[in-house]
């Protein structure tokens, strides 16, 4: 196996980043062993549980499932962008009070999707939010708090 | 392993052609990422078509559409014109794991995986589409059920891949539709699935049909048998059901832990008489 390392310039949360990586090394490897943004969770690395999600160019994806030379040139959003400076999105605030979350690890998964999800659709149905998040697996505390949440997060911001 | 992302058609061909050893074509990578990590492949070269435009485009073709190889589901699913077009095909694409890897996976390598349970490959082969196939030789047209030859494995030459996918204009009184079966709501491998594309005359008989089953052969096939059942009729129920009796006819699955032969064969009669009539009712109200 070649051990060249590639020159990676990219976008994370707004700000210009640069790395070195192997071809193999998938963005999730990066984010987390390279950049120190150490929110986004390896669950299963194979895009079934979505603790790594992540949003590539806005679009929700899982970050294990993406090599991490493919984002030249990209711009990539984590879990460490969500709050502004020391305020709370309003999905982290809700899942705080809506007490959505046990021991944490899907958390962020769940927070960025939800989010992807209220940036095309401010006012989803139960439905389309358990459809949406299909994807994040949350193996303590079920989805119904992770639900409303979501769905009380989304009435403040459409008040706001 | 060697990463290349070329900006251009001749660019992948060159790299395909010219290097020896294992060399994977990268499209959305959730087959490929999954099998990379799993160890069940370990590629000298991996090639990135997705910097190539004509790979990553839907552009209207000849009163059709082309739809790059790499396109993913979610902007299929996005596109109005292309799901009213072909609704069977979208939903086929957008029935494939979650939000997540929609914004990944695509047709083309959904198709060149070459899984036998691959959602889109039904469809697709119902729907008549075509891929745009280049290589050393220059660029060919291949019909999507002439792609994949075993699970696995494909009929691309040294330096070949799919740039494309050709869905081919919408007739009038026309309609397609894809259903699969799966033991749960969401995100699973189908355990049978059925694609079903037909065109009605003005007085509602059937002019054309096409039918074609996944997951019950090594590959998706096209079943001639069920199509004929279907054409010259007005797809009553005894037709609907003489269609359904020639598409289990025609499958010869594996039994495995997620069905048996005898399932398999029951099912892919209930799946593509249920999908018929999607596709029926969306003929008739177009």
């Amino acid at each position: 196996m070649s051990r060249t390392k590639i020159h990676v310039a990219t976008t994370v949360n707004g700000d210009a980043v640069e790395f070195l990586c192997e071809p193999p090394q998938t963005l999730l490897d990066v984010l987390r062993d390279e950049l120190h943004l150490t929110g986004s969770k390896e669950g299963c690395a194979s895009g079934d549980c979505g603790a790594c999600s992540v949003t590539l160019d806005g679009r929700l994806v899982c970050a294990c499932l993406v090599l991490a030379v493919e984002t030249t040139g990209h711009s990539v959003e984590t879990i460490e962008g969500m709050a502004d400076g020391d305020n709370l999105h309003p999905l982290q605030q809700k899942f705080l009070e809506h007490a959505a979350l046990q021991c944490g690890v899907c958390t962020p998964g769940f927070l960025v999707a939800a989010k992807a999800l209220l940036d095309v659709e401010a006012d989803p149905s139960e439905t389309q939010v358990r459809y949406w998040l299909a994807g994040n697996l949350c193996r303590c505390t079920g989805y119904d708090k992770i639900v409303r949440a979501v769905l009380d997060a989304a009435a403040e911001m459409r008040a706001n | 392993m060697q990463y290349e992302s070329p900006t251009s058609i001749e660019g992948v061909v060159a790299l395909l052609a010219d290097n020896a050893g294992d060399i994977r074509v990268l499209a959305g990578g959730t087959d490929l990422l999954v099998q990379l990590r799993a160890g069940m492949v370990s590629p000298d070269l991996v090639v990135d078509i997705k910097n190539v435009r004509e790979t990553r485009s839907i552009v209207p073709e000849d009163g059709g559409y082309r739809v790059g190889a790499a396109v993913s589901g979610a902007e299929l699913g996005e596109h109005a014109d292309l799901k009213n077009a072909w609704p069977g095909v979208v939903e086929a694409a957008e029935l494939i794991g979650s939000t997540q890897i929609q914004g990944r996976a695509s047709m083309g390598g959904n198709l060149c995986n070459a899984s036998p349970a691959a959602d889109t490959v039904p469809a697709l082969i119902a729907a008549g589409a075509v891929c745009r196939v280049a290589g050393p030789g220059g660029e060919r047209d291949v019909p999507v059920e002439e792609i994949c030859t075993g699970p696995g494995k494909t009929s691309l030459a040294k330096g070949e891949f799919v740039v494309s996918i050709f869905l081919p204009e919408r007739g009038e009184r026309s309609g397609d539709a894809y259903l699969r079966f799966i033991p749960r709501t969401e995100m699973d491998i189908a355990v049978v699935g059925a694609g079903v594309n037909l065109s009605l005359d003005a007085a509602g008989v059937c002019t054309a049909a096409s039918v074609a089953l996944g997951a019950v052969a090594p590959t998706a096939i096209l079943v001639p048998e069920a199509s004929a059942a279907l054409v010259g009729t007005k797809v009553e129920d005894a037709n609907m059901d003489a269609m359904a009796a020639a598409a289990s006819a025609a499958c010869r699955p594996v039994d495995d832990k997620r069905g048996t032969i005898e399932y398999r064969t029951k099912v892919a009669g209930v799946m593509a008489r249920r999908a018929c009539a999607i596709a029926l009712d969306r003929a008739r109200s177009s």
